[in-house]
C-alpha cells in the first residue's frame, strides 16, 4: 500500500527558507504570492492492506521520527 | 569525574570535547559508539559533541536523538547525572526529549562560523561554578541551525525557573539587538533542564581552552564539571 506523509510547520512559526523563496517568487514575476511555507514530503510503501492498519502505523512514525511537534504537523494520506 | 563522550556518524567535534575534559579533569574520557545499549559504568558526565550527524538529514539532530546510546542517556539525566550537549549536540539532546524546545534555521539563513560573547546568567549550577554570575566570556559559534524556538508557556518557564544558561551579547555584555547572531528567542544560547543537570548549547567552549587559539574563556565549563562528586 502507499502511502503519503506530508511535514509542515505549524502556524506561527518563523519559516526563513519559506520567506527566501517567496521572495524569488516575487523577483521571478510569479503573480499573485502572497506567502510561500516550506514542508517535507515522505512517499512510503507499507506492507499492509488494511487501511486503519497503515494509518495507525504512519501516525506512529510521523509522531516518533518525522516531525518534531514542537514545531510541525503532519498529516497522513492512504493513497 | 568519569566522562563519557557520545559517538554518532557525521560528529566533528570530539576531539576537541576530549581535550577540553582531559585537561580540566586529567582523566581521559571514553568514547562511546551510538549503537551502544549502556554506558560504562560509573560514569558521571556525557557530552554530545558537535558536527553534523547523519548529515543533519531529516532535522538536525532528529535521527541521533533516538539513537540506542540515548536511552542510557535519559536514565542518566534521571539518576542526577549530568549531561551536556554542544551545537549538534544540543539539537540531539532537544530532539531526544532531554531539553525542550527546538533548534530552527538561522534567521538570516547563513551558516554562521565566528567569536561570539556570551553572558554566563548563573554561576550555581554543575556546569558554570568556575564563572561568575553575568560573566561575558568569548567562545566560537558555528551553525547553520542555532535559532533557538519554543511555545510561549515553554519560553515563560525556562525564564521564569532561571533555566537559561547562556545568552547572546556583545563585548559589553550588552545582551540581544545586533549581538544576537541567529534569531534565537530571548537570545538564548543554552538552556538547563528542570533540574540543572543538563545542559544545551550552541557555541563552542570546547574549542576556547588553549591561548594558542583565541583564548581560554571555554575553560570554566570543562572545570566546572570537572568538580563534579558522582551521580547518585
Amino acid at each position: 500500500m502507499k502511502a503519503r506523509v506530508t511535514v509542515t510547520l505549524k502556524n506561527g512559526v518563523l519559516d526563513p527558507q519559506g520567506k527566501a523563496i517567496e521572495g524569488a517568487l516575487r523577483a521571478l514575476d510569479v503573480e499573485g504570492v502572497t506567502s510561500v511555507r516550506q514542508g517535507k514530503v515522505f512517499d512510503i510503501e507499507i506492507d499492509t492492506t488494511d487501511h486503519a492498519k497503515a494509518e495507525a502505523a504512519l501516525k506512529a512514525a510521523s509522531e516518533k521520527l518525522l516531525a518534531n511537534l514542537v514545531v510541525e504537523n503532519y498529516r497522513v494520506e492512504i493513497l | 569525574m568519569k566522562a563519557a563522550v557520545l559517538l554518532f556518524p557525521g560528529l566533528n567535534r570530539e576531539g576537541d570535547a576530549m581535550r577540553a575534559l582531559e585537561q580540566a579533569s586529567g582523566h581521559k574520557p571514553t568514547l562511546v559508539w551510538h549503537a551502544e545499549h549502556e554506558l560504562p559504568a560509573g560514569t558521571d558526565l556525557v557530552l554530545v559533541p558537535g558536527g553534523f550527524s547523519y548529515g543533519d538529514y531529516l532535522r538536525c539532530g532528529a535521527i541521533a536523538g533516538r539513537a540506542n546510546i540515548m536511552n542510557a542517556v535519559r536514565a542518566h539525566a534521571a539518576r542526577g547525572g549530568l549531561v551536556v550537549g554542544v551545537c549538534n549536540g544540543f539539537q540531539i539532546l532537544c530532539e531526544s526529549g532531554l531539553l525542550p524546545g527546538v533548534l530552527m534555521r538561522n534567521r538570516d539563513l547563513r551558516f554562521i562560523c565566528k567569536m561570539q560573547n556570551l553572558t554566563v546568567e548563573r554561576a550555581d549550577t554543575s556546569f558554570t561554578k568556575a564563572y561568575s554570575k553575568g560573566q561575558v566570556i568569548k567562545v566560537a559559534i558555528a551553525h547553520g541551525e542555532g535559532n533557538y524556538e519554543a511555545d510561549d508557556e515553554t519560553i515563560r518557564r525556562l525564564e521564569g525557573d532561571g533555566r537559561v544558561a547562556f545568552r547572546y551579547c556583545d563585548e559589553n555584555g550588552n545582551v540581544g539587538g545586533v549581538a544576537n547572531p541567529n534569531g534565537s528567542t530571548n537570545d538564548i544560547a543554552g538552556i538547563y533542564s528542570e533540574k540543572l543537570n543538563v545542559l544545551g548549547m550552541m557555541p563552542h567552549p570546547e574549542n576556547l581552552i588553549d591561548p594558542l587559539v583565541g583564548g581560554i574563556d571555554g575553560r570554566g565549563l570543562f572545570e566546572s564539571m570537572a568538580l563534579f562528586k558522582s551521580a547518585a
